[in-house]
């Protein structure tokens, strides 16, 4: 099977996953859950960093710098999008909690 | 699967466990902190995967990416304001799609290990996404932060040329695919890059929150599409699941502003039309009005009492009087809840947050489906800054544009308090005919100074 094929039912079922966990968010965290979905989504630093590691030894080329600009941009969702929701999260409280 | 082995592919699979389960945490309050912190466990074991099967990592420029990365965001977060969120968010928004563009553009520049037919396609969409998503939230933050005029940008021919260029962007995209030719990449990338900001400059003020959370959806696909040019399962998986609540969040701010995606997506609503109603609206029909002591009095004599709070309380920063105005109120007795609209705010969610920044606890505030039913037993509700959203127009008005859009059910209370600088109408431009009702009683002035002013004379 190619490679492909299995990206592909990977996400279906993940699209499924999503859906269903999404509903069972309550209503009153749904701007964490969206800063939290900013940090998430940094996970593309991944690809940034496979991208600069791959390449050969000698000056960077400009595809390196490019990869490390994306990390850069990641890397502001992942420490501000974690961050900015534990802050959030902080807040909520119950009666009698604080 | 290059780069990454066996154990690899399972690490990241553990990584993308772990972000399921952090969004599983947003389930309640209780669970969400420990939720979060399985997502921080799950990012580390992704990177740490990620620089442990790293052939030839250049170490320095990971290092300064990272660690500017780190400072940038980490002061951002601490910084930023609660009625800020909207904008911070876009702006995330705006780099996921920015780093999704890049990280594709590098791997077609890049001198060695062309991509092959298979990932071409997939370059293709994520950066075609990403472009999309980068230059959309880039003006959608700048609306959001008032950088830009909010109001809706038209011109006559608009979706046409949106469509025009849409299909160039497809044409481009596919004949880089069938050739190979990195010119024809860089110019769908640009492409899409105008038309995002054509795609949302028509979109007004009114309706970013649908925009915002759209965003959300189209960050999501963008990172599972370079996932898939990589063949790495927590990009697809983190994308499907990121891509997926924003889809959701998008369907829930449209329901309860009683639009469909398609009318807020061609844009224009807010602007003119709404002007002209205001104009039309403005009757000359009486109100009942009265001073903060006299909304004082009726709210110290009441059993129970339901705060609507709306985007115009958060506007004059009365969230921290009015929490402690309601401690007052308890204390005396009364029995003291907060209603939330879901377009309350200007995010999903908005509204809550700005609450629980006031330590107003969760467990007094109530969603719509939750209290609606809690308003024909209420002494008294006070709105404060909201008014679309208690008008009753949607539910007995045929003729009403809103009719149909999901409202808190205030008029059915014995008696209404609204707190408001004057007459004039809310988003949706219209006049509210609960503020016209005999058990109505108009307090105006500025929501901060009524509820200090209330405070005050508490005693």
């Amino acid at each position: 099977m190619e490679p492909w094929v299995v990206n592909v039912a990977i996400f279906v079922l993940a699209v499924f996953v999503g859906d269903h966990v999404i509903r069972g968010v309550t209503p009153a965290l749904h701007t964490p859950l969206m800063s939290l979905t900013n940090a998430l989504s940094g996970i593309i630093i991944v690809g940034a960093l496979l991208e600069i590691a791959s390449v050969e030894g000698g000056d960077l080329p400009l595809s390196a710098w490019l990869a490390a600009l994306a990390a850069l941009a990641a890397a502001i969702n992942i420490f501000g999008g974690f961050l900015v929701t534990q802050r959030m999260l902080a807040m909520y409280k119950k009666r009698g909690e604080r | 699967m290059p780069a990454a082995g066996s154990m690899a592919f399972l690490a990241y699979l553990g990584g993308a466990v772990l972000f399921i389960l952090a969004l599983k945490g947003l389930t309640t309050p209780a669970t969400s902190r420990r939720g979060n912190w399985l997502g921080m466990i799950g990012m580390g074991v992704a990177v740490g995967t990620t620089l442990l099967v790293a052939q030839r990592p250049a170490w320095a420029l990971l290092a300064v990416a990272l660690a500017a990365g780190a400072v940038i965001g980490t002061g951002v977060a601490r910084r930023v304001q609660m009625t800020q969120m909207p904008e911070l968010v876009a702006a995330m928004h705006a780099l996921v799609g920015l780093a999704a563009v890049l990280i594709a553009a590098a791997i077609v520049l890049r001198p060695h290990d062309a991509p092959t037919t298979a990932q071409r396609i997939e370059l293709f969409l994520g950066a075609a996404i990403g472009a999309v998503t980068f230059s959309a939230s880039v003006i959608a933050w700048a609306k959001l932060s008032a950088k830009l005029s909010g109001k809706p940008l038209a011109f006559a021919g608009q979706h046409w040329l949106n469509l025009l260029l849409a299909l160039t962007v497809l044409g481009c995209g596919v004949t880089y695919w069938l050739t190979d030719s990195a010119p024809f990449f860089m110019a769908m990338v640009a492409l899409a890059t105008l038309l995002g900001i054509l795609l949302i400059m028509p979109i007004g003020g009114a309706d970013m929150p649908v925009v915002v959370s759209l965003l959300n959806s189209y960050s999501g696909w963008a990172a599972a599409g370079i996932g898939f040019s990589l063949d790495n399962p927590i990009l697809i998986i983190a994308g499907a699941c990121v891509g997926a609540s924003g889809a959701i969040l998008s369907m829930i701010m449209c329901r309860a502003m009683n639009r469909s995606l398609v009318s807020v997506l061609l844009g224009g609503f807010g602007a003119a039309q709404g002007e002209a109603a205001t104009a039309a609206g403005a009757s000359q029909r009486p109100v009942k009005s009265g001073s903060p002591e006299d909304a004082l009095f009726l709210l110290k004599n009441a059993e129970r009492v339901i705060v609507v709070p709306g985007y115009g309380l958060a506007v004059s920063r009365a969230q921290h009087a009015l929490q402690e105005f309601a401690e007052l109120l308890r204390a005396g007795g009364v029995d003291v809840k907060y209603a939330i609209h879901p377009v309350a705010g200007r995010m999903p969610g908005h509204m809550n947050v700005l609450l629980a920044e006031a330590e107003v606890p969760y467990d007094q505030v109530f969603e719509q489906e939750e209290i609606n039913n809690d308003f024909a037993q209420t002494d008294v509700v006070i709105v404060l800054g909201a008014n679309d959203v208690v008008n009753p127009a949607a539910r007995n008005n045929p003729e009403s544009p809103i009719y149909g859009m999901p409202i808190l059910e205030a008029h059915r209370a014995r008696t209404v308090i609204v707190v408001k600088r004057s007459m004039a109408a809310g988003y949706a431009g219209l006049d509210n005919d609960l503020f016209y009702l005999d058990k109505t009683m108009m307090v105006f002035g500025d929501a901060k100074k009524v509820i200090e002013e209330m405070v005050k004379n508490f005693h």
